[in-house]
């Protein structure tokens, strides 16, 4: 069996706080394949952020190791650290685009973090901007952005520097269904086109019925299950997924496309 | 009251207020720039030394936090009091408009460190988390995010700062330093010319509403710009 592009391996988290230590990610193992879009579900609070920050090293486990292609990334020193959060793009709930900066700014952010030559700049964010779709918004504010094409000013941050994988925490949570799913497609498109692998966090199994490949029951810190997506959803086993699909008959007319409106 | 107008816009006055005021610009000015850099370097101290700043040292967060509150919770009269003959080790004199600036950067640094701290801690958490993501360096998150992102306040609150240091002249100069705060003291106080210290009041105010407007002023456009107001 080839050596999987992500190997996350017995990793535990644990918080201390008023004397008290809280295990918050308990033992995880897992495992993605480059150029997979793999999605993570779990109820608020499963720990499914905490996870993420783990991958590009917000956060330090308590015990484990995360391994990407040949980097364990828990020996890396702070200064190799920026060096390889740069190519690790993430976008986010409430998207955190710098308001002092004009979209064609909020890109070349991370650009300009990688010491990257101006004229080089400017090609590379007219290009990105081009690839989602906001290219006629280079020069808006985010506040005169839906969030919509916020979410697409934040894909496009985190593509900038041509990372090697994506993370995304609950990007579309905030968005309208219309709206979460031209982003979701938006990201199988990158992955199809620059052969990108994503990690993408939910709490709705929707989002990763519609996107993802293979994925992972998150469930008070522990993997409930893991696996492709198709087999979890026709014989689901862990509470999580149960409940999740049990309420979904209702929703996913929602998600749909056919019968959006 | 007829009579009064016409002493306070008499020749002789102005004679007066006017090299006063330039002796009270002068300090202002100077005491301005020095308290302005070290508050600003001690505010982002303050905020990046905190307990999860991104650089967290909590030891000299305390120590400095502790200095700042002391100096802050003495009223300004007498920091320059006690100040006035320090400044004598550091230029030289204990008296004048010289002295006067060590005393006042004395007073006000403390305040604009805390204006500061307060206008970057504004910044959100999620905005600092996107740039340490992707792998910006501390200096890089205080340049390229912090201090962009709280400009608006950092202008009105720089603005606070100004105001502060032309009263706390005032204060000083009636300790000796000079300027209009000496002239209020001298013939307003001591000699009863209530003419003259109108004429101060009248010019203290213009300054302090000119420089009030043209930073609400300043502060409005760049909000305005990001369309944030
Ligand atoms: N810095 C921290 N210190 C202590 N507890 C934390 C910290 N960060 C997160 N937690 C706790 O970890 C748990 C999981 O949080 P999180 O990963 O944000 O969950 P999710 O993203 O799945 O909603 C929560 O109970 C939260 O209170
Ligand atoms: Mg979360």
């Amino acid at each position: 069996m080839a050596v999987p592009f992500i190997e996350i391996k017995n990793i535990s988290k644990k918080y201390k706080s008023h004397k008290q230590e809280f295990e918050i990610l308990k033992n995880i193992s897992l495992e993605i394949e480059k150029g997979d879009i793999f999605g993570i579900v779990g109820f608020s609070g499963a720990g499914k952020s905490t996870l993420i920050r783990c991958i590009n090293r917000l956060e330090t486990v308590t015990s484990g190791t995360i391994r990407i292609g040949k980097v364990e990334i828990n020996k890396l020193s702070k200064k190799e650290m920026n060096l390889y959060r740069q190519k690790i793009g993430i976008i986010f709930q409430h998207f955190n685009l710098f308001d002092s900066r004009t979209v064609f700014g909020n890109v070349a952010f991370p650009l300009e973090v990688a010491k990257k030559k101006k004229k080089e700049i400017n090609k590379k964010v007219t290009e990105i901007l081009e690839l989602v779709g906001i290219a006629n918004k280079q020069n808006f504010y985010p506040e005169q952005l839906s969030g919509g094409q916020k979410q697409r000013v934040g894909i496009a941050r985190a593509l900038a520097n041509t990372p090697d994988i994506l993370l995304s925490d609950e990007a579309t949570s905030a968005l309208d269904p219309v709206t979460s799913l031209s982003v979701l497609d938006l990201l199988k498109d990158i992955n199809k086109k620059l052969k990108l692998t994503i990690i993408l966090i939910t709490h709705s199994l929707d989002v990763i019925k519609y996107t993802c490949n293979n994925m992972a029951v998150l469930e008070n810190g522990v993997i409930a299950e893991k696996g492709k997506v198709k087999d979890i959803f026709e014989n689901p086993t862990s509470t999580t997924a149960k409940v999740f699909i049990k309420n979904n008959a209702n929703l996913s007319v929602t998600y749909n496309r056919g019968n959006v409106i | 009251m007829i009579e009064l107008c016409t002493q306070i816009f008499n020749k002789n006055v102005w004679n007066i207020i006017i090299p006063a005021t330039l002796q009270t610009i002068y300090m202002t000015v100077t005491s301005t720039i020095l308290t302005f850099f070290l508050g600003l370097i001690f505010g982002i101290a303050m905020f990046i030394t905190n307990k999860d700043g991104l650089h967290p040292c909590v030891i000299f967060n305390r120590i400095f936090g502790a200095a700042i509150n002391a100096i802050l919770s003495l009223p300004s009269m007498i920091i320059i009091i006690l100040v006035l003959p320090i400044s004598k080790f550091i230029v030289g004199v204990s008296y004048g408009p010289k002295a006067c600036i060590v005393a006042l950067v004395v007073v006000c640094t403390p305040i604009f460190s805390r204006l500061v701290e307060n206008s970057i801690v504004e910044v959100s958490k999620g905005k600092i988390e996107a740039a340490k993501a992707m792998g910006a360096s501390n200096i890089n998150i205080i340049l390229k995010v912090l201090l962009p992102e709280s400009l608006p306040a950092l202008i009105r609150n720089f603005v606070v700062l100004t105001i502060t240091l032309i009263s706390t002249t005032a204060i000083a100069g009636s300790l000796g330093a000079g300027g209009l705060g000496e002239v209020a003291v001298r013939f307003g106080y001591n000699r009863f010319r209530t003419d003259i210290l109108i004429s101060v009041i009248l010019v203290l105010l213009v300054l302090v509403e000119c420089l009030q407007l043209l930073g609400t002023f300043i502060s409005k456009r760049i909000l305005k710009k990001r369309h944030l107001i």
